[in-house]
């Protein structure tokens, strides 16, 4: 069993941290299978945390626990300060508008255009907010996404990929959300879309004073964007902290993410780029 | 709301908008119409604002940019938001752009022929790319696709035998006892069973059944190969090199065609069971005798007749069905409004083709 030092314990609140998602002794099974055991973790106001583990280790679950759409079988879970087990939908929904969620394929609505697809949370939460402001609230969420303002009338199938994603977290941003969840946001993309993304989410971040949960599998976006990681493996977060403090555990999955061809490429350009 | 009171006065250089408070998306429009209100040069006072958000910075900010208003004690937070509001300055619209009037009625005229046409072309090229792959199936009966087509026969016909069984049932009693109560008037009530024999075997056992499985399964046709046409399963067929007419398509229209006669046969079983029994407990006519009779009434030819048109609705069906499916792209929508068209069709195709075979059974002297 790995020795994990006291300040990368998942259930260690950091100095200074303002918990804006507590998770503590979750556990979730599908039938036999048990995905998560005394799961914990925290996440602090206004950090990119990012989320990574091997296929299968139930990364999308526990994002959606946290979110609403998973029923855990026992555990807590706050968000916002909020306890999120057992709400009724209403309680609920006061929660919900705080924050904004990027699916993996974007989960854009097919039948809607991208502007109104940014629209919906809005009509949802401000039905009497009308256009021209809804019209132009949604034309600067555009963006703000980074989407060049041709692509308001478009709808999803017209979209490629890359911009399906900035169309997704232009809605997410709809209502300015204190917090972003993020689910493979970069899986997909080109290596230059890829960065522009992570450059995005990080000036986003900045500027709008964000706290991002980012599930990601991509070494890259880890190292440029994040502030801490948190693993997932045997059922359970084992360490959070950042890259090199994660990399002087000896846990075999750790060192093998991190230290394998693909996680010294990343490393290695990324410490190229900073003394560059 | 309290905590945001918006104040309004002369001020010495025109009119000042003050408000204290949040100033976010949860009040905008009321902020809209108070500012909207004020008249010009506007200065607006933001050195009481605890909390503003990029709706309530975009509020500021258009008064800005369209009527030139001034901004007062706003704090470096503020200033900041408010040039970041303005850096996404841009417009976009929500809609794509229609002509308006009599231009769209022209286009919409158009595409309306245009796609009427290539449908009709559409469906027959769909109906020549079976044929062939018909053909190639039986030039290479190793890449007939046994499995498949079992399958699609437990799927069609067997889970069919149910809810058919009990349709035609009922239409069995509903013809008896509506029959019965019409010829009663002429005191012709054993007529009743010419009326159900004749008319099941020749009419509704077949129609009955086809409207029934248009609806079941060539439903299902539809929306199958449409969402597989979204999600790319069947370009992912082409590229391995399985045809999906062949992989998909005949398996379809093969049991469509095998099982509608089947299950044609057995909604008139079941419809003559109906009416036995109705007339049974009715009429007071033994079952004996009411079995006696139909074979006395009901010439051999009534059941070709039902039986020979089966097959023919049952290959329209799965055609409409599977055509409409392939026909899918872009969103999830469209597999909704294909398979409704590809139901509506093939409805509408049996009935025609029904009135047309009345005729000429009858021309044939099949009466």
């Amino acid at each position: 069993m790995t020795v994990v030092p006291e300040d990368l314990d998942p259930k260690t609140v950091p100095e200074g941290c303002k918990p804006i998602i507590e998770v503590r002794g979750l556990r979730n099974s599908f039938g036999e299978q048990v995905i998560h055991e005394d799961l914990d973790l925290t996440v602090c106001r206004g950090e990119i945390i990012g989320v990574v583990g091997g296929s299968g280790t139930g990364k999308s679950v526990l994002l959606r626990s946290i979110i609403g759409l998973q029923t855990p079988d026992t555990g807590h879970i706050d968000v916002l300060g909020e306890n999120m087990i057992g709400r009724d939908e209403d309680e609920a929904k006061n929660i919900r508008r705080r924050w904004g969620i990027l699916f993996q394929n974007g989960a854009l609505f097919s039948t809607l255009t991208v502007a109104e697809n940014v629209e919906v949370p809005i009509r949802e939460y401000f039905p009497y907010l009308k256009p021209p402001l809804l019209d132009e609230i949604a034309s600067y969420k555009i963006a703000m996404g980074g989407l060049p303002a041709d692509a308001g009338p478009k709808f999803p199938s017209e979209l490629s990929g890359g911009m399906v994603k900035r169309a997704g977290l232009a809605r997410a941003l709809a209502l300015d959300p204190e917090l972003l969840f993020l689910d493979e946001p970069t899986a997909g993309l080109d290596p230059i879309a890829a960065a522009a993304f992570d450059e995005l989410i990080k000036s986003l971040q900045k500027r709008l004073d964000l706290t991002v949960f980012l599930i990601t599998h991509d070494l890259d976006t880890l190292h440029a964007i994040c502030d801490r990681i948190a693993v997932l493996a045997d059922r359970k977060v084992v360490a959070v902290g950042t890259i090199p403090q994660l990399l002087a555990l000896d846990h075999p999955w750790i060192q093998e993410y991190f230290n394998g061809p693909r996680g010294r490429a990343a490393a290695a350009s990324y410490e190229h780029e900073v003394t560059a | 709301m309290a905590e945001l009171e918006g104040h309004q006065g002369e001020h010495p250089h025109g009119s000042l908008y003050r408000v204290a408070g949040a100033l976010t998306i949860t009040r905008a429009a009321t902020t809209e119409r108070e500012i909207a209100a004020l008249p010009d040069p506007l200065t607006i006072d933001l050195s009481e604002i605890n909390r503003m958000d990029t709706v309530g910075a975009w509020l500021v900010y258009r008064a800005v940019r369209d009527r030139g208003a001034k901004v007062i004690g706003a704090s470096r937070d503020e200033v900041s938001l408010l040039k970041q509001v303005g850096e996404f300055d841009k417009p976009a619209r929500v809609l794509p752009e229609e002509p308006g009037g009599f231009t769209r009625g022209l286009r919409e005229l158009g595409e309306w022929v245009a796609e009427t046409g290539s449908t009709l072309v559409g469906l027959l090229g769909f109906f020549g790319s079976t044929l062939i792959s018909f053909a190639n199936v039986i030039r290479r009966p190793k890449r007939f696709r046994v499995n498949a087509v079992i399958q699609r026969f437990d799927v069609v016909g067997v889970r069919a035998l149910g809810i058919i069984g009990l349709m035609s049932f009922l239409i069995g009693i509903v013809i008896a006892q509506q029959g019965s109560v019409q010829l009663a008037q002429f005191g012709a009530q054993v007529y009743t069973i010419n009326l159900i024999g004749r008319i099941t075997a020749r009419e509704l056992g077949t129609l009955m059944t086809a409207i029934m499985v248009a609806g079941r399964s060539g439903s299902a046709f539809a929306a199958q190969l449409g969402t597989m046409k979204i999600t790319e399963e069947i370009d992912a067929m082409r590229t391995i090199g399985v045809s999906p007419i062949e992989a998909l398509v005949i398996p379809r229209i093969i049991s469509a065609v095998v099982m509608m006669p089947l299950l044609s046969f057995w909604a008139m079983l079941m419809a003559l069971l109906g009416g036995g029994v109705f007339v049974w407990l009715s009429l007071e006519i033994p079952p004996i005798t009411y079995i006696q009779r139909l074979q006395e009434v009901i010439p051999l030819t009534d059941l070709w007749v039902g039986l020979i048109k089966a097959p023919v609705f049952g290959f329209i069906i799965a055609l409409a069905g599977c055509f409409q499916g392939m026909l899918v792209e872009g969103n999830s929508e469209e597999v909704g409004t294909r398979t409704t068209t590809a139901v509506v069709q093939s409805i509408f195709m049996v009935i025609v083709l029904d009135a047309v075979f009345a005729v000429f059974f009858s021309n044939i002297g099949w009466i």
